[in-house]
């Protein structure tokens, strides 16, 4: 791929202006594609999080109060996928999806669905192993007087997650993070399909690409205040709990 | 839910290694309950370790612990730790919470835990976050969800400690109510004063062995052992400021 910009190379400062202000541009100039690109990145972000969040924090959770054979194996292997290299899954879940793989029938490839489809599964170890983390952590605290309430280590789950629920957040965020910001197995299942599968990070990818830097670093602007917001909205949350619950 | 019964508690030849060091070294004791019941001895003697045993959270080493005669750790006991460990919920939901996961239905989970409360004096705060209680507060929501549970046996882990002397003071006279409602008690404590007025039975710790096992009366006029006398010699010119 080559990155070349008409200008940039000699004056990039320049470039970041214009790019500012392209962003401003098309964010105030209520571009249609541009907003479907935006919804379309949000929705599977958050659609992927969301199951990679139902399975992985009750996971996570469950593998730091629970002794098991093999816990230990299990716990590696999370921190090691932590670092799953998205194109690997972007092929599996293309091998996987592809017309003749297992799961061909959904005809789902190129879909938004086959996008949600490799996030989340990019997203669950992550957020498994941080709630793990965070579980453990908390455990060592809880844990005497559970036991001594009779509570068991299935209903200790729950409990643990509700009451870590503010500082959970913050995982749930990275999961969210995760999402907004992956592009290779998104490229790879999504395709970057114009108005269909095209999102912030291929859409960047393409621009950039096609040397059009200036609408690539526009896009990257938006993309980045998307993810600023998101955080500052959950230190405020955080912030109001700590102060409210202790 | 397991029927088992708590009393009478039996230790027999009850060795507990912690990190190879034996916290507690064949100690065989038997408590029938409903006496209340002092553990003492100097930092490190295995007090806590014990109490921890007897209420079946730590595992024997050697030897076991027998709840009338079986090791199947019995539901009718509670125990309330030096730093209540308390959930991110309202001081109401945490009783409720520990009533719910012993099977108590909704209806009367409710009124259990306001009545709780009442009895420690924190019905006024029911709705307030539990975590920004007072460190007096949260020892009396400690006491209110142990008692909730209505158990027959209720072990105290340095339950005054840490505590300013009206805190301690209002604690004490909640452990008084709970012992003169019927409560069996066991606590260890480095308030001499505490002991005196609430244990009828001392049963004295040094290095992992028990020494002493004698009524309150006789312990602190006249210690068997050497290790008591001399325990009681250095720690009890600090009596009159832990009495509160």
């Amino acid at each position: 791929m080559c990155l070349r910009g008409p200008r940039g190379d000699n004056r990039p400062m320049i470039d970041f202006l214009a790019s500012f202000e392209l962003a401003f541009q098309l964010i105030s100039g209520g571009d249609a594609e541009l907003w479907r690109i935006v919804t379309l990145s949000i929705e599977v972000s958050l659609a992927s999080a969301f199951i990679a969040c139902t399975l992985g924090l009750p996971f996570g959770a469950f593998v730091a109060v629970q002794d098991f054979p093999g816990r230990r194996v299990v716990t590696v292997v999370l921190n090691a996928l932590f670092g799953l290299p998205s194109v690997v899954v972007g092929l599996v879940v293309y091998l996987l999806l592809s017309r003749a793989g297992p799961l061909g029938s959904l005809g789902i490839l190129f879909t938004p669905k086959a996008i949600i489809a490799a996030q989340a599964i990019l997203v669950l170890p992550i957020v498994a192993a941080l709630a793990r983390q965070f579980v453990e952590d908390a455990w060592r605290e809880y844990r005497e007087q559970l036991t001594s309430l009779g509570v068991s280590a299935a209903r200790a789950v729950p409990t643990l997650l509700w009451d870590l629920r503010y500082s959970l957040l913050t995982v749930v965020l990275a999961g969210v993070g995760r999402s907004a910001s992956e592009v290779g197995a998104v490229m790879i299942v999504g395709g970057n399909v114009d108005g269909v599968t095209r999102v912030m990070t291929t859409a960047i990818a393409l621009e950039t690409s096609k040397g059009n830097l200036p609408l690539a670093l526009g896009l990257g602007f938006i993309l980045l205040g998307m993810v600023l917001a998101l955080n500052a909205a959950a230190y405020a949350v955080r912030e109001w709990s700590a102060k409210r619950h202790g | 839910m397991a029927s088992a019964m708590s009393l009478p508690i039996e230790a027999r030849g009850l060795t507990v290694r912690l990190g190879g060091h034996a916290a507690l070294d064949a100690v065989d004791l038997r408590l029938e309950g409903v006496a209340p019941v002092a553990v003492l001895g100097a930092n490190g003697a295995g007090k806590s370790v014990l109490l921890r045993t007897l209420h079946g959270l730590l595992a024997p080493s050697e030897g076991a612990v027998l709840w009338s005669g079986s090791r199947a750790r019995p539901r009718d006991q509670a125990m309330v730790f030096q730093r209540p460990v308390l959930l991110r919920r309202s001081t109401l939901a945490n009783v409720e919470y520990a009533l719910a996961v012993n099977g108590v239905a909704g209806n009367e989970r409710r009124s259990r835990a306001k009545d709780a409360l009442a009895r420690v004096g924190l019905e006024a705060l029911a709705s307030r976050p539990a975590r920004v209680l007072s460190g007096g507060e949260q020892q009396r929501l400690a006491l209110a969800r142990a008692w909730a549970l209505r158990p027959r046996v209720i072990f105290l882990d340095e339950p005054t400690a840490s505590l300013d002397p009206a805190a301690a003071a209002e604690v004490e006279r909640i452990i008084g109510e709970i012992r003169a409602a019927g409560t069996s008690l066991v606590f260890t404590t480095h308030h001499l004063g505490f002991a005196r007025r609430i244990a009828s039975e001392i049963v004295f710790l040094h290095q992992g062995r028990i020494t002493e096992k004698t009524t309150a009366e006789t312990f602190f006029k006249s210690p068997r052992s050497a290790e008591a006398a001399a325990f009681l010699r250095g720690e009890l010119p600090w009596q009159p400021s832990h009495d509160s």
